[in-house]
C-alpha cells in the first residue's frame, strides 16, 4: 500500500473502505489474508499477509534423513503432492548420482501427469465456483476421486501421498492401478470436453474472467512467475522442456501459451495442459508396454545404500538387514555438495536448493515455492479492478496456502 | 552461439577482474561469489550485458555458516537466462554482526518477498528494501529461527517425560 495514504479508521477524511478478505474467507481457498482498500467497488490498493500455516519445513529438514523429508514435501502443494515427492527424489538422486531405469521414469511421468490433471481440474473448476457455476466442479470431482484411487493403489494414501523412494518406487504398480489408469484415459477426455463446453464459451464466465487480472510477459518475468501463470502471459517456459527430467525429452507434447495473461487465459492454458497431460500419459503407457525382458519389471534403481530393501528380505537376508539398519539409523553419509534441481509443478517451477555437508541430513534445504513468488504480484494485478474481479483473479492464480507458507 | 560456463566466467573476469571468486561447476551449474558491496553491480551486469541476459531471478535464499568467521551469512541468488536456458548461482557473504546487503528489488520485482523471507529467517538487512518486515513468522519474534544457533531438539534425548510419544522413563 505504498502509494496509498492510510488514514485512521473513522476519520472523516477517509474516503475509502478497508476490507479484509481472509484469513478465513471462503474465497481465499486457504489461510491467507488480503487487505483491500476500496473506493466504492474499485480496488485502489491491496496488501497481503501470509504465513498463517508456516510449519518451518526448511528447519525441520535440517534434522531429518532424506527419506523422512518426503512427507514434508507432500504438504507444500497438497493438490499435487506426487509432483513434490518426485521433485524431492530427483533432487536427492542428482546429489547422490543415482540413475533411474527407464521404467521408473515412465511410471513417475504417469503419476506426475495425473497429479497435474488433478491440480488443474481443481483450479479450473474452482474458478467456475467463484463465478457462480457449481455443476462443473462437482462433475470433475468424480475424476479427481479416480486419480486419488490410482494413488491409493500405488502407494496406499490419497492426499499426502509420500509416493516413491530415492531410486524408484517402494513397490510396483499393481494391475488394478493400470486398469484404473486405462479407465481414466478412456473416460476423462469426454468429461474434460464437457467441462470445457460448460465454461469456455459461457457468456457469464467469459465476462467475469476476460480482462481481469492481466499481466504482461515482461512484468510476469520480472516477478518470477512460472508455470501456467507465466505461460498465460505468453512465455513458453516449461521445466519439462527446458531441463528435462524423468525422460520427458522422449515425449511428444505441446506447451500451450496465452497472450494477455488474464484470468481467462490462465484458465485456457490449464485446460490445454490437461489435454497435453493425457497425451503424455498415453505415450508413457505405450512406452511401458514396449519395454522387454528385465526392463519390463524394474521399479527401482539398484542402489542398496539409499533404497530401503523390501521387508521380506530384511527378515531373511543378511545383506538386506544391514542396509536396512544403515539407512534407518542414518549411517550412510551423503556426498558433500550443492545442488539445485527443479520440476514443473502444477503451478510453476518447484525447485529444491539442497546443500549437503556430508552428514545424514541436509545442511540447508530451500524450497523454491512458485506460488509464494508469484503471489506478490497480486496487488499489482487487481489494482483498478472491481472487488468481484479480485476473487476470480485469486482463484485463477492457483494459490495454495500450504506451498506459500512452507 | 551457445552460452557456456567458460564464456560467463571470462565475461565476469573481464569486467570485475579478480573480485569475482570461488568459481565452481558442481553438477554443471556455474557458481561464483563476490564481496557483498558488489552485489548490485554484478546482478546488473548479469542482467544487462547483451551476451549474458540473466533476466530471470529463480530463487533467492539465505544460508548460515557459523564457523565461517566474518562471513557467516550467505545470500544466494539463482539466475536463469531463459533464452539460452542457462542457470548461474551467485553468492555474497556477510558478517552476522552487521548483515547489510543491498536489495535486488530494483532489478527484480520478485525479489521483494524472497528478501523478506531471508530477513525473516536469517536477519539479513536488505538496504533499500521498500518494506522489510517479517513475512512468514509473527512480527513480535525477536530472533532469526533458521540460524544454526537454534538447533532442533535432539531426537535421542531421554530427559523428557513424554510417555505418549515413546520417551517415557526408560
Amino acid at each position: 500500500m505504498s502509494d496509498h495514504v492510510l488514514l485512521p479508521s473513522g476519520s472523516i477524511e477517509k474516503q475509502t473502505t478497508t476490507l479484509n478478505l481472509g484469513p478465513t474467507h471462503p474465497a481465499t481457498h486457504g489461510v491467507f489474508q488480503n487487505i483491500i482498500e476500496l473506493d466504492g467497488e474499485k480496488i485502489v490498493a491491496a496488501d497481503a499477509t501470509v504465513g498463517y500455516i508456516h510449519r518451518a519445513f526448511e528447519k525441520i529438514a535440517e534434522r531429518r534423513p532424506l527419506y523422512q523429508i518426503t512427507p514434508l514435501t507432500d504438504r507444500l502443494n497438497y493438490c499435487s503432492a506426487p509432483i513434490n515427492n518426485m521433485g524431492w527424489h530427483l533432487a536427492c538422486e542428482k546429489l547422490l548420482g543415482v540413475k533411474t531405469p527407464k521404467r521408473v521414469d515412465y511410471l513417475r511421468v504417469i503419476v506426475m501427469e495425473l497429479a497435474r490433471i488433478a491440480d488443474h481440474l481443481i483450479c479450473s473448476s474452482i474458478m467456475g465456483v467463484d463465478t457462480g457455476a457449481f455443476t462443473g466442479f462437482l462433475y470433475v470431482m468424480q475424476y479427481r476421486e479416480l486419480i486419488y484411487e490410482i494413488y491409493e493403489e500405488v502407494c496406499g494414501s490419497r492426499l499426502t501421498t509420500n509416493i516413491g523412494r530415492i531410486g524408484g518406487f517402494e513397490r510396483d504398480f499393481n494391475n488394478t492401478a493400470f486398469e484404473k489408469i486405462d479407465k481414466f484415459l478412456k473416460e476423462y477426455p469426454a468429461v474434460l470436453q464437457e467441462f470445457e463446453n460448460l465454461f469456455t464459451r459461457n457468456r457469464i464466465f467469459m465476462d467475469r474472467t476476460m480482462g481481469t487480472g492481466p499481466i504482461s510477459a515482461e512484468r510476469a518475468l520480472n516477478y518470477g512467475f512460472t508455470g501456467p501463470n507465466l505461460r498465460a502471459a505468453g512465455v513458453d517456459y516449461d521445466v519439462r522442456v527446458a531441463a528435462p527430467y524423468c525422460s520427458y525429452e522422449e515425449f511428444d507434447f505441446d506447451i500451450p501459451v496465452g497472450s494477455t495473461g488474464d484470468s481467462y487465459d490462465r484458465y485456457q492454458v490449464r485446460n490445454a495442459e490437461m489435454w497435453q497431460s493425457l497425451r503424455i500419459i498415453e505415450q508413457a503407457m505405450q512406452k511401458l508396454n514396449n519395454l522387454k525382458g528385465g526392463e519390463a519389471t524394474e521399479y527401482h534403481a539398484d542402489v542398496p545404500e539409499y533404497y530401503l530393501p523390501p521387508k521380506e528380505d530384511v527378515y531373511t537376508k543378511m545383506e538386506a538387514l544391514i542396509w536396512h539398519f544403515k539407512i534407518i539409523m542414518g549411517e550412510i553419509d551423503m556426498p558433500a555438495g550443492e545442488v539445485y534441481s527443479s520440476v514443473e509443478g502444477a503451478n510453476g517451477e518447484l525447485g529444491f536448493y539442497f546443500i549437503s555437508d556430508g552428514g545424514r541430513s541436509p545442511y540447508r534445504l530451500h524450497f523454491r515455492r512458485p506460488c509464494f513468488i508469484y503471489y506478490q504480484a497480486y496487488a499489482e494485478m487487481v489494482k483498478g479492478q472491481m472487488l468481484s474481479d479480485a476473487i476470480v483473479v485469486m482463484s485463477s492464480m492457483n494459490l495454495i496456502a500450504g506451498e506459500m507458507d512452507a | 552461439m551457445a552460452l557456456t560456463n567458460e564464456y560467463i566466467k571470462e565475461k565476469l573476469a573481464e569486467k570485475f577482474g579478480d573480485q569475482v571468486v570461488d568459481f565452481n561447476e558442481q553438477y554443471g551449474l556455474l557458481s561464483f561469489s563476490t564481496d557483498k558491496e558488489l552485489n548490485l553491480k554484478v546482478l546488473n551486469f548479469l542482467v544487462e550485458e547483451e551476451s549474458l541476459q540473466f533476466t530471470f531471478l529463480t530463487d533467492l535464499c539465505g544460508v548460515h555458516y557459523p564457523d565461517n568467521k566474518g562471513k557467516e551469512l550467505a545470500v544466494v541468488y539463482h539466475l536463469h537466462n531463459l533464452k539460452e536456458n542457462v542457470r548461474v548461482r551467485y553468492k555474497v557473504f556477510t558478517d552476522v554482526q552487521q548483515p547489510d546487503v543491498y536489495t535486488a528489488t530494483g532489478i527484480f520485482a520478485g525479489a521483494n518477498w524472497m528478501e523478506r523471507e531471508t530477513f525473516d529467517f536469517y536477519g539479513v538487512n536488505f538496504i533499500g528494501h521498500p518494506n522489510l518486515k517479517r513475512i512468514l513468522n509473527v512480527d513480535e519474534m525477536d530472533y532469526f529461527p533458521l540460524r544454526k544457533e537454534y538447533p532442533l531438539e535432539d531426537q535421542s534425548r531421554v530427559d523428557k517425560d513424554d510417555e505418549m510419544f515413546g520417551r517415557g522413563n526408560l
